[in-house]
Order: structure tokens, then C-alpha cells, then sequence
């Protein structure tokens, strides 16, 4: 309804421009860029878009979308599956390149060379069916805070399995509540139902060498006995050294936690750093981040994070779109943003630049497990990832609650990936 | 037929005439787009790419292959969706039943103030439910909700109570919300026939010295029978289509998750269009075999008072 209107004005309104021809050209083309509004993303974002246009002589509309990570995908998918122009240059997570795949244009050509230079996990991730959906644009991945100040009181070194984990929160946590501080806890994370918990469970399983429930060639795993005893660990931390409530924890309620220095561990991404060393924050200069635990027989695993500029298929402007994601996701910009907002740059060399690091001298820690994270099975489920994570995070948190045994929810969590792959004829 | 005269047959023509509009417009908004719903349940129709199908015949229904079951009718999660969706509409249409004859025989009575609280009955039938759907989501939050900030300053809970957080809680209170904004409708059509009872009767009873209670089980109940059937089929219907309170409220949680919740879920976020579209349409199946049920129920019924 509304494209047609719009396209009536067009109609209308093009002999006039032509009539007054001349400047129709040194106008450009208008770029809208969907992206994030977390934070300082928006200020950032808006202001590089702008510098942009200025340079080049076109015009950018930010569009405002949801906060929502699921509320978003749902708009996108609206606006791409009606083939809407609406959009042209759109900020996606990780995990949704094999679901938008089919609506995005292909980079490779124009941004091909760049991806190369990035974490090699994150350009493979972008490339579906050998073709570039989208450039990364900062990398995320799962980190391990803690509480340095509480291990060396009570002569802890950070822990290396999650065995020792549970055993060092519960004693600082013991040590803790009987010397007045009552509301502490050992360990927090995201246990809500919800595409966190899928990352959280994933680090688990991972760690414990019990795979990513979805082989690369789509062969369902989740059935071992190495997942078992993660979900079984995980399971019995609950009540113990984690408080009932982190059921209905995300990133943000679990780091009020800790913030608030009422946790001696807690699993988020990277961003909960700079703001657990602002000026106003209770635990400032007592935290540590460490890549995060690993099981008896596995190796520390991090969920890999982060989100990716794309173009529209059905953009009208599409050589000047993919010039913007061009220069947005340029060295220049990814440094600008690393310095002003902790965004943690997809480029690698940018991890040696020394005003990068001296602004966050964390991201050297982090260096490593940017480089070994591990996928969630998005690129194996492609267009069905979305019902694979909601089976995952579905089924797993019915064993937090202590609704299933481990083994039983692994039995449901096999039997619907089964009906999954049926429906998307993967055999 | 044959011996129709002209007249008869021209006014036939202008009937057409007159009604085709009408079913014109019917068949685009309703004829099509559930015909196109039924259609693509017999697909593998994605929303990554809706040009390209093909047809699977029932499959997204029931289908056996490799010594297993696949499709709707047994996939756990919709029969749990099936079982959720008719729990909700059984207790809160009994519930809004019998409460709303119970409201509607009070603003009935000759009462002071009587348009003031027929007015007030309807505010919450008024407000839309997304709203008041978001209103309660926050009194009822676990965290800074008003009911159990309340309850603990009564001294009526120890700690506050997750609400919408637990199984069998969100249920109840997705029904109580439900039984607070629908029941003014009940009482709304059975107020207006109340109103249409002839006095006559009544003051026959009262001089008979007949009990109020058997009075209403006698006489009010089998007089407004016609109107509380007409009430509690547009409040099955409704029930059973249930998706905005319960997802504003609860989102896609499974333990609260009713039929159109889950073809939502299957349609939008899980961009399987064939699969969501065959839980739309089964859904449509099973609201339309409870009407057909309710009204042959209903039938006899009405056949007796007549006779």
C-alpha cells in the first residue's frame, strides 16, 4: 500500500527533477541502513553512515529497529520475504546468514578480499552456498568473568574445568554468606529460555567434547554420553552455587549480579567488561575475564558471537549500499568503534594496533577465544537454524528446572531435530 | 421452479444483484486467503523463498516414513499446543458463563446507580486486549509487579510469586486475565435478554410463593437460553483461536503456548510456511467440528421448548 503511494510520488515527482535536470545526479542515491540501538551502537553507526554520505554525496535514513534480537529477525523477514526496497544496507546476527541467505545480495565480488582478512570461523560463516550474504562487523564470543579479588583472598587460581569452577564458587560462596554477605552466589549465566540459553548450552556440551548436537554434515548428535554429564553438571548448579532465578536470567540480569558484586563467576560476552569497569561500577578493577571452563575430556569452548552488515537483494541502490557496508566495515571505522565503544573488530590485524588495545587492554585475553569459538549449528541448519536453537534451548532448560533427566531431554531433543530434518528433506 | 413468473425470476436477479457485493467481498477476505492457507499446508512452502515449492500432499499432517511418525498430528509440541488451547477455553468460557449471568442478573435488579455500574462493567471489555494483555504482564511481573507487592504487604505471600513464570501459574492467570476482560460480554448479551423477559410472569411466581432460586432455574434460565447459547459460541470461537493475551503475556513459552501461538511460531519465526500454514488450517478443522458439535448439541434443545 504504502510502496505504492511512494511509487505514485515517484511518478509523478521524476519529470519534475528531470525537468529541472542537472543536479538529479549530484544528488545520489538515499541508503537506509537498518542497525542496532543498544547502547552508544546507534550514535556510532549514525554518525559513520552520515560521514559517508557526506563524502560521497548520497543521503542515509537510519531505521529505527526493535531491540529485540527475535523481534528484529521477525521484522526482517517481513520486509525480505515481501521483496520491500525498504531497507538496503541491514545489520544481522551471526546465525541468521543461512536463514536471510536467499534475500541478500552477493559481496563477494566487492568485499570478498576484505573477509579474508577476518576471523576465518566468521567469513565461513558468511559465506552460504559460495556466496558472500554479509560482512562481519564486530566479533562476540562467549568469556568467563570473575572476581579476582574474592579468588585471592581465599587463595584460588582462576579455574581451568568447570569441576573447579564448582568447587571454587561453592567455597567462596560458603566463605562468603557466613561472613555476612548473605546474598552471594557462586556462578551466574543466562539460563532463560531463550537464544542465550542455546550458547550457554552449547559451551557446555562443547567443553565436554560432546559435540554441537548437529554435525557439519547435519548428522544428530546430541545423543553421548559426554552431553549427558554437561547438562547433568550444569543441572546442579542450580539452587547450589546459582540462584533459583537465573531461569529467567539474560545477559543483563545476570550481570546486575555480578555487577553488583553478589557473584564470584559469570559467563556473558565481552561487553559486560567495559561496564564492569566503569567509574560508577561496585566491582571496578576486581574483575578478570578468562576463556571459559572445559570439561574432564574436552577443551574451553565459547559460543561465537557477533553481527554482520548485509545488502538487500531487492535494494534499488545496490553499488552505493554495498560501498557503505564498504566503508563501514573498513579499518578506519572498526577502530573508531573499538576505541569509542568496546566493539571488538572483525579485522585481525587490528589486535595489534596499539591505540586499539591500549583502549581495551582486555582484548588481548580475549585474542584467543575469538579465534576458537564454535559456531552454533547455524550453518549446517541454514534456513531451519531458528527451530533447531528453540529445540535446544527448549529441551535443555526443562533439565535446569529439573522437569527431565539429562537423558530423557536429549531423547525429546533427538526426536525433534528428526522432525526437523524431515521437514527440511536434509537425508 | 419452473412455473416462476417473471417477476419472481427478476427479483431473483436483482437479489444476486444486490448480493453480490457482499460475496465479493467474502470471497477476498475470507474464501481466498483460506483457501491459500490450505493450499500451502499441502507444500514445503518456505518463507526463503515462496516461488518455489513443491507438493507434499498430507505430509505436513500425518505421514509414516522409515518406521516413524512425522507431521502436526504428532508432533508433541502442537498436541500440547491442542491440549493448552482446550483448557483455556473450557474453564474460562464456563467461568465467564457463569459469572457473567451472575453480573447480569445484578445490573438487572432495580438497583440505585444502576447505568453507573453497567457502564463500569464494560471497561475492561473495552480496553484492546494487547493493552490491558501488557497492563497485567507488568501487575503480575515477579519482579516489580503491583499484585505482589500487594500480597507481600498483607502478609499473604512469603516471597513474591513468579506468575507468569511457572506452569500451572501462567495458565490460571492467563485465565483470570481472559475471564476479567470477556466477562462483561457475557454479561452485556444476557442483560439485553434479561430485559426482554415479560414482568407477567415474574409476578405470577411471587404470588405463587415460588423460591427466587427455582424461579431462575424455571424460568429465567430456559428464557435467556437462546441468547447464552448465542454468548457462549462467540466465546468458544474466540478461545479457541486464542493468541494475543497469551503471547503478549507468556510469548511462544510452551507451557502456555495455544494453536495460533504455535502456528505464528512456525510461521514467522521459523519461516515454514507449509508446516504453520497445516497448524492454521488444523486449527480451523477443529474450531469448525466444535461448532458443528455445539450446534447439533444445541438443536434438539430448541426443538423441545417449541413443542
Amino acid at each position: 500500500m504504502f510502496g505504492g503511494w511512494r511509487r505514485l510520488a515517484l511518478a509523478i515527482g521524476l519529470p519534475l527533477v528531470l525537468a529541472g535536470s542537472g543536479p538529479a545526479a549530484a544528488q545520489g542515491a538515499n541508503i537506509s541502513i537498518a542497525c542496532g540501538a543498544l547502547g552508544v551502537e546507534l550514535t556510532l553507526c549514525r554518525e559513520a553512515a552520515q560521514r559517508w554520505a557526506r563524502q560521497t554525496g548520497n543521503r542515509v535514513s537510519i531505521v529505527n529497529t526493535p531491540n529485540s534480537s527475535s523481534d528484529r529477525f521477525s521484522l526482517y523477514v517481513q520486509l525480505l520475504s515481501s521483496q520491500s526496497a525498504d531497507i538496503d544496507v541491514l545489520q544481522i546476527d551471526v546465525v541468521w546468514a543461512g536463514m536471510l541467505a536467499s534475500h541478500l545480495a552477493d559481496l563477494e565480488e566487492d568485499l570478498g578480499p576484505r573477509v579474508d582478512a577476518m576471523f576465518p570461523a566468521l567469513a565461513r560463516n558468511n559465506r552460504v552456498k559460495d556466496k558472500l550474504v554479509a560482512v562481519p562487523w564486530y566479533i562476540d564470543a562467549g568469556v568467563l568473568f570473575y572476581r579476582k579479588d574474592l579468588l585471592a583472598k581465599y587463595g584460588f587460581e582462576p579455574p581451568e574445568t568447570w569441576d573447579e569452577l564448582t568447587g571454587i564458587a561453592a567455597a567462596i560462596q560458603k566463605a562468603e554468606r557466613e561472613a555476612g554477605n548473605d546474598r552471594m552466589w557462586g556462578y551466574v549465566f543466562q539460563g532463560k529460555a531463550y537464544e542465550g540459553l542455546t550458547c550457554n548450552v552449547l559451551e557446555w556440551v562443547s567443553s565436554y567434547g560432546g559435540g554441537t548436537f548437529l554435525s557439519s554434515d547435519r548428522e544428530i548428535t546430541a545423543q553421548n554420553p559426554q552431553a549427558r554429564a554437561a547438562l547433568s553438571r550444569a543441572a546442579s548448579w542450580i539452587g547450589t552455587i546459582t540462584p533459583q532465578g537465573v531461569l529467567n536470567y539474560d545477559e543483563e540480569a545476570s550481570r546486575g549480579v555480578f555487577q553488583t558484586g553478589n557473584a564470584v563467576f559469570m559467563r556473558n560476552w565481552p561487553y559486560a567488561w567495559a561496564l564492569a569497569q566503569g567509574e560508577d561500577s561496585p566491582v571496578k578493577d576486581k574483575v578478570g575475564v578468562i576463556a571459559l571452563p572445559h570439561g574432564p575430556e574436552g577443551e574451553s569452548a565459547a559460543a561465537l558471537g557477533g553481527w554482520q552488515l548485509a545488502v538487500s537483494r531487492y535494494s534499488r541502490h545496490r553499488e552505493e549500499a554495498i560501498d557503505l557496508v564498504r566503508y563501514l566495515t573498513s579499518a578506519q571505522v572498526q577502530k573508531e568503534r573499538a576505541i569509542r565503544g568496546a566493539y571488538n573488530p572483525t579485522l585481525i590485524a587490528l589486535y595489534q594496533d596499539e591505540e586499539v588495545i591500549e583502549a581495551n587492554p582486555f582484548f588481548a585475553t580475549l585474542y584467543p577465544s575469538f579465534e576458537n569459538a564454535v559456531p552454533r549449528p547455524a550453518r549446517q541448519a541454514g534456513a531451519r537454524y531458528n527451530q533447531v536453537s528453540d529445540a535446544i534451548w527448549r529441551t535443555s532448560y526443562g533439565v535446569l528446572k529439573g522437569d527431565r533427566a539429562p537423558r530423557s531431554a536429549l531423547e525429546r531433543l533427538t526426536d525433534e531435530l528428526d522432525r526437523i530434518a524431515y521437514r527440511a528433506r536434509w537425508q | 421452479m419452473s412455473a416462476a413468473s417473471p417477476l419472481e425470476r427478476s427479483r431473483g436477479r436483482s437479489a444476486w444483484l444486490f448480493l453480490a457485493p457482499m460475496l465479493l467481498v467474502l470471497a477476498l477476505v475470507a474464501a481466498w486467503p483460506l483457501g491459500r492457507t490450505i493450499w500451502f499446508s499441502l507444500t514445503n512452502a518456505t518463507l526463503v523463498d515462496l516461488s518455489s515449492y513443491d507438493l507434499i500432499g498430507l505430509g505436513n499432517y500425518l505421514a509414516y516414513e522409515d518406521g516413524r511418525w512425522y507431521g502436526i498430528f504428532t508432533d508433541p509440541q502442537w498436541l500440547r499446543a491442542l491440549w493448552n488451547t482446550l483448557v483455556f477455553a473450557a474453564v474460562s468460557v464456563s467461568l465467564e458463563t457463569v459469572l457473567g449471568v451472575m453480573i447480569a442478573l445484578i445490573v438487572n435488579a432495580n438497583l440505585p446507580g444502576r447505568g453507573l455500574m453497567r457502564a463500569a462493567m464494560l471497561v475492561p471489555w473495552a480496553i484492546p486486549t494487547v493493552v490491558s494483555a501488557k497492563i497485567w504482564a507488568w501487575m503480575l511481573n515477579d519482579q516489580f509487579g503491583i499484585v505482589n507487592a500487594m500480597l507481600l504487604s498483607a502478609g499473604l505471600v512469603e516471597g513474591p510469586i513468579a506468575w507468569l513464570g511457572g506452569s500451572d501459574l501462567a495458565m490460571a492467570s492467563i485465565i483470570a486475565v481472559d475471564v476479567w476482560k470477556t466477562t462483561p460480554f457475557v454479561a452485556l448479551l444476557v442483560l439485553a435478554a434479561l430485559q426482554t423477559l415479560p414482568r407477567e410472569i415474574y409476578e405470577a411466581a411471587k404470588v405463587d410463593g415460588i423460591h427466587p432460586v427455582r424461579v431462575f432455574f424455571q424460568v429465567t434460565l430456559p428464557l435467556i437460553r437462546p441468547a447464552l447459547a448465542v454468548a457462549v459460541i462467540f466465546r468458544l470461537l474466540d478461545a479457541m483461536r486464542m493468541f494475543d493475551l497469551v503471547y503478549v503475556m507468556t510469548g511462544s513459552n510452551e507451557e502456555t503456548m495455544t494453536l495460533s501461538v504455535f502456528a505464528r511460531q512456525a510461521l514467522v519465526s521459523f519461516q515454514d510456511v507449509g508446516y504453520g500454514s497445516a497448524a492454521s488450517s488444523g486449527l480451523f478443522l477443529i474450531i469448525a467440528l466444535i461448532t458443528v458439535i455445539y450446534i447439533m448439541a444445541l438443536k434438539p434443545l430448541g426443538e423441545g421448548q417449541k413443542a
